[in-house]
């Protein structure tokens, strides 16, 4: 590298990483070089042990997607065997056909699993653009609330750490009992709603209870947030007379919006993969059924069909990701990030 | 003349404005106030009633008043009763060798990479990043498919293998990048001095970072611990009655009529397994906030 003499620096082709601007010494690029190579002994095992935790189910879960699933047709009786299924996985559910007696494909009756696909789909996205609206506007006011100076601000904010510390198998429990007929909600609004029983109450039920559990998170994502605008330029405003509202529309928002999207980021992530509060809280029954949900039911009636759909789930929760790094700005990386310089 | 009433007349509305405007912040901290006091009840109602529920007869379960009333502890003894299929015991230490088993490894493993992440510069260092924040939202459904076909084939379900090593797919890559923010912040410099002042490398390490780290891996363990603690759905497929934790156990708490959920020792079970958690996020509050938003905001 070093014998590379022209009138223009040389760029490198491979080694050097290109994560310095302008011009340096060669002693520099050794030192980063050698740094690369202390990096990646550091980084190898937790390289590996994601590939093995992460990488190799998504490989094996892909290749399984393109099988058939083994076993006794449920409406002939005969067994059938495996073998390749090409893309007829993947038809069948976005479809919602089922395999039909003699071969070929029916549309699955209503009650099967292969029948609520798009129900299921539906009750996911409504479910995660209804509890991140609500944790949003909740854990935004929260935030406010908790990044003024008043006696007791340690008290809230040692409160809001509770409902996210309670697991969410026992938050399910809890708010079970609680939406119980005769339970204390109903006591409460003098209601005597059946909350598991149907459509929309059990819905509701579901949306309370993860709103209550991890508005905490959004609320201390958002503070932390908060926290980073300087008071100097609530100050500033305020003497140039800027109102209220002006503050919040024209300082807070803006300035804390690349936090705000990686919560909200975050929270819909997690929504769209909801999965313990509907299954212990309502069963999935009354069409509560998320995604997830529907993958769970499906393993234990064929390996390869339910790897289909958790493939499909994956795809969906990563095109949603996509969308929001892409085009809504939400830049994780960045944010989570570095030191600043070396940015690509 | 004109002047004096001029100049009473602009004290006058001085006085007036001086007072409205300690009118107004009287009432934004009375606001204040009563915003804090609504997000107190929002936030510690429900745990308030599971505790409440806890503390009550079989009898009372469903009496709504406000405070306890009819206390008794049966339910932590009914909570730890096997006789009717229940073995809360026995999830209790699942869960902790699960959770400690995980977290470990985490940590031993982890911490590497934190420190490369941190202190390093290197090729690949956001597609790196980008790659362990990614796994770390990574939906478990997609995983469990494959896993559970795995280990059905070479006989590991139920096992506790089959339920340390799918949980290290969520809990290493939340290791990763909060002791990655930690580090950074960590004034790495103190080491260089330390050195100058004639300590060895070893010594360096041992007397200076390991105190200032310390803390920070402490704080991560306990982050670590608690998502471990409440994993559900990988343990609700892949467990089996020795081997399952408590958030199953928990989902699936039989009473003694089939029919009836025995709600108070439910409550009792959750209070058993939430008090733990609840006192040492307070414990290390500010700590704990850190970490968590640690890896979104900086």
């Amino acid at each position: 590298m070093a014998t590379e003499l022209g009138p223009t620096p040389v760029k490198p082709a491979s080694g050097t990483p290109d994560v310095h601007h302008g011009p340096k010494g060669v002693g520099e690029d050794n030192r980063i070089l050698s740094q690369g190579k202390w990096a990646s002994w550091l980084l190898a095992p937790t390289v590996i042990a994601l590939g093995v935790v992460i990488v190799y189910p998504i490989i094996s879960a892909i290749v399984m997607s393109f099988q058939k699933d083994a076993g006794l047709d449920p409406v002939t009786g005969l067994f059938t065997a495996g073998g390749p299924a090409g893309i007829q996985n993947y038809v069948n559910w976005l479809g919602q056909q089922c395999a039909a007696p003699g071969g070929g494909t029916v549309a699955c009756p209503p009650g099967t699993l292969g029948g609520q696909f798009w129900t299921a789909t539906g009750t996911t996205f409504l479910f995660t653009v209804i509890t991140v609206a609500f944790e949003t506007v909740l854990g935004f006011w929260m935030a406010m609330i908790m990044a003024r100076t008043f006696k007791g601000r340690g008290l809230v904010r040692a409160a809001v750490l509770v409902p996210w510390a309670i697991p969410t198998a026992v938050t399910a429990q809890l708010w079970l009992f609680m939406f119980d007929f005769n339970g204390i909600i109903n006591k409460l609004f003098n209601a005597s709603i059946l909350w598991t029983g149907s459509e929309w109450p059990a819905k509701w039920a579901v949306i309370i209870a993860d709103t209550w559990k991890t508005t905490p998170f959004m609320a201390l994502l958002i503070l932390a947030g908060l926290q980073m605008i300087p008071a100097e330029v609530y100050e500033a405003s305020k003497v140039d007379g800027a109102s209220a509202w002006q503050r919040f529309r024209l300082i807070t928002l803006p300035l804390v919006k690349p936090a705000l999207m990686v919560a909200i980021l975050f929270r819909t992530l997690d929504a769209l993969r909801m999965f313990d509060l509907p299954y212990i809280l309502t069963g999935g029954a009354n069409n509560t059924t998320t995604l997830s949900i529907l993958v769970i039911n499906q393993i234990r009636q064929g390996f390869n069909s339910a790897a289909a759909l958790s493939t499909i789930t994956f795809l969906i929760i990563f095109l949603v990701a996509f969308i929001f790094v892409r085009f809504l700005g939400a830049n994780v990386v960045e944010q989570s990030g570095a030191t600043g310089k070396g940015k690509k | 003349m004109t002047t004096t009433a001029a100049s009473t007349g602009l004290r006058a509305e001085q006085d007036k404005g001086r007072k409205t405007a300690q009118n107004r912040e009287k009432w934004a901290s009375v606001r204040t106030y009563i915003s804090a006091a609504v997000i107190l009840v929002w936030c510690l109602a429900p745990a308030y009633w599971m505790v409440v529920t806890a503390f009550r007869e079989v009898g009372f379960t469903y009496d709504t008043t406000p405070w306890p009333t009819h206390v008794t502890l049966d339910n932590f003894i009914t909570a730890f009763d096997t006789s009717f299929g229940n073995r809360f015991g026995q999830a209790l230490l699942n869960s902790i060798i699960i959770g400690v088993t995980v977290t470990v490894i985490s940590l031993i493993i982890g911490v590497f990479a934190a420190y490369a992440l941190a202190r390093l510069n290197f090729r690949f260092k956001y597609l790196v990043l980008g790659f362990i924040l990614g796994a770390s939202m990574f939906p478990g459904v997609a995983l469990i498919t494959p896993l559970f076909q795995l280990f059905t084939n070479i006989g590991w379900m139920g096992t506790y293998q089959a339920l340390i090593i799918p949980n290290i797919s969520f809990v290493l890559p939340l290791t990763v990048y909060t002791l990655t923010s930690f580090f950074r912040e960590m004034p790495w410099e103190l080491e260089e001095s330390a050195r100058v002042d004639g300590c060895t490398q070893g010594q360096a390490f041992r007397k200076v970072i390991m105190p200032l780290a310390a803390p920070a891996i402490f704080t991560t363990a306990i982050l670590a611990f608690i998502s471990s603690w409440n994993e559900f759905l990988i343990a609700s497929q892949l467990s089996n009655e020795a081997t399952k934790p408590v958030t199953v156990a928990i989902a699936s708490f039989a009473g003694a009529q089939p029919n009836q959920i025995p709600y108070t020792a439910i409550m009792a079970a959750g209070t058993i397994v939430t008090i733990p958690l609840v006192i040492l996020v307070l414990v290390f509050q500010r700590k704990i906030v850190a970490g968590l938003t640690a890896g979104a905001v900086k």
